[in-house]
């Protein structure tokens, strides 16, 4: 029999290695004094991205294999979610640490008080189940459960654009085009999904009401 | 260009000085583009001489004149003060130039002028943030008399030693330390004395997040962030400590100003 080699797992340490390379050029900014005239907003803003960036690709990974029939790509969707979750917890503690370090009333504050804040906070605070039932171990014991409760990555993205366009805006004005780019393609990856969520509650409510749903067995 | 002024004001503080690559490099001036570093990207096109500006209202001396005979005259000053941004960070900048106040009664305001309208100016074909309806143009800011006329406030056209480059509101600009640094407008073409408190600029886009008064208050939160702490920005770099200082009332001029305000609710009228 034929040895194949496994692409993906050959992959994997590849795909590894490079999402930490954003790690490394903010670590080397930092080191050479380059991040600008305020270096810790522009850690924040960096850190911010990056999570947002993977959390992005991650919800990517099912509409490209709809698209393409890539099925391998399925296979690093765990791995990009967990930078996701890596990224914004770096982004949290800069700001909760570097930024705000030593004014701890504030921080409190801040969650609670600031809407922009709390949206980002409760995008971080809903990605913490994910990533810990994110084993396979875990997946197999929460069956169903599982599919349902990663939905929450939805509405994660939703809270994470929402925090980046609410953080520029001044005013009546989104002062910037980034954080609305970002949130453009928040919004297409979730219509993408459209035609599936459509298709699965129509053989939903076809199963509740009896009849045959098309291409799946009655179920006796 | 260099500038020749009389350093030593006694309303100069001794922090350490915003570098001034940072102070020029790092601005808020939506007329050249909303990203900090867009003023100095976006203003090449930008030409500061000759300049003149329009006084009107209620004044004894009104009309239009040349920046030369508005500042002939007067001693230029160094003074170097704190300047708070609205969205928490700050610097300390040496600025270049004459009180307002001196300027000010030149024109000879009328008993019933309580208040003064500055105007920026607007120039789409060199300012291309003009052509983003971000706010509604041209930027207007306005003081209340007694503000206009107290010795901190400074007609600055300067900064670091030299000539105000444009992304720093070249030729001519308010520095109001006690105050939000959007209250500093930049590029100043017109003056008018009004009875009437003037509309300003950032007020009439978000009046919840932006009063008239805009006074540097850590009691009194932004809707959306606290204004209890400020980033210093002062050239040290990166640090772990992140440069975070207490914001003082009155950006720690109360000392100086605070008596303007004596009996007004300073939430109310933030």
């Amino acid at each position: 029999m034929a040895h194949r080699i496994d692409r993906v797992a050959a992959g994997k340490p590849l795909v590894f290695a490079a999402a930490l390379v954003p790690l490394g050029i903010l670590a080397w900014r930092i080191h050479g004094n380059t991040l600008g005239p305020d270096p810790v907003a522009q850690l924040e803003h960096d850190t911010g991205l990056w999570a947002l960036r993977f959390l992005l690709v991650t919800l990517a990974i099912t509409p490209l294999r709809r698209l393409t029939g890539w099925s391998a790509a399925l296979r690093f969707r765990r791995m990009l979610g967990l930078f996701a979750f890596f990224y914004a917890s770096v982004h949290l503690a800069v700001y909760l640490v570097v930024d705000l370090g030593g004014f701890w009333s504030q921080v409190l504050t801040e969650i609670a008080k600031k809407p922009f804040v709390t949206v980002g906070f409760l995008a971080w605070l809903l990605m913490i189940p994910l990533a810990a039932t994110s084993t396979r171990s875990m997946m197999r014991r929460l069956g169903g459960l599982w599919q349902r409760l990663h939905r929450l990555v939805y509405v994660s993205g939703a809270l994470a654009a929402l925090h980046f366009l609410w953080q520029v805006k001044y005013g009546k004005t989104i002062a910037a085009i980034e954080p609305v780019v970002y949130a453009g393609i928040f919004a297409m990856l979730m219509v993408a999904r459209l035609p599936d969520w459509i298709r699965r509650s129509r053989q939903r409510r076809a199963a509740a009401s009896g009849r045959v749903a098309p291409g799946r067995p009655l179920v006796q | 260009k260099r500038l020749a002024a009389r350093p030593g004001s006694a309303f100069s503080t001794t922090e350490t000085l915003t570098r001034a690559t940072d102070a020029t490099r790092y601005n808020n001036y939506y007329e050249f583009g909303t990203d900090k570093a867009d003023p100095a990207r976006n203003s090449s096109r930008f030409r500061p001489q000759p300049w003149s500006v329009t006084v009107g209202g209620k004044a004894a001396v009104t009309g239009t004149f040349d920046l030369e005979d508005i500042l002939k005259g007067h001693a230029l000053e160094e003074r170097i003060y704190r300047l708070r941004c609205v969205e928490a960070w700050s610097m300390v900048i040496p600025w270049i130039g004459i009180p307002l106040a001196a300027v000010l009664k030149r024109f000879e305001p009328a008993a019933d002028a309580r208040y003064v309208a500055f105007t920026t100016v607007a120039r789409p074909a060199e300012m291309p943030g003009l052509g983003y309806p971000v706010l509604d143009w041209p930027y207007r800011e306005g003081l209340r008399i007694d503000e206009a006329m107290h010795p901190l406030t400074l007609l600055a056209v300067g900064l670091y030693g030299h000539e105000l480059p444009a992304q720093n509101g070249a030729p001519l600009r308010l520095v109001v330390p006690w105050k939000y640094g959007y209250k500093s407008i930049k590029s100043i073409v017109r003056i008018d004395f009004t009875e009437e408190q003037p509309p300003t600029s950032w007020n009439q886009s978000a009046p919840d997040e932006y009063g008239f008064y805009s006074n540097v208050n850590p009691a009194v939160s932004h809707p959306r962030w606290s204004q209890a702490t400020e980033r210093r920005i002062a050239g040290g770099g990166f640090s772990l400590t992140g440069n975070r200082l207490q914001t003082l009332p009155f950006n720690g001029y109360a000392e100086q100003v605070a008596s303007l305000y004596a009996g007004m609710d300073l939430v109310r009228n933030h």
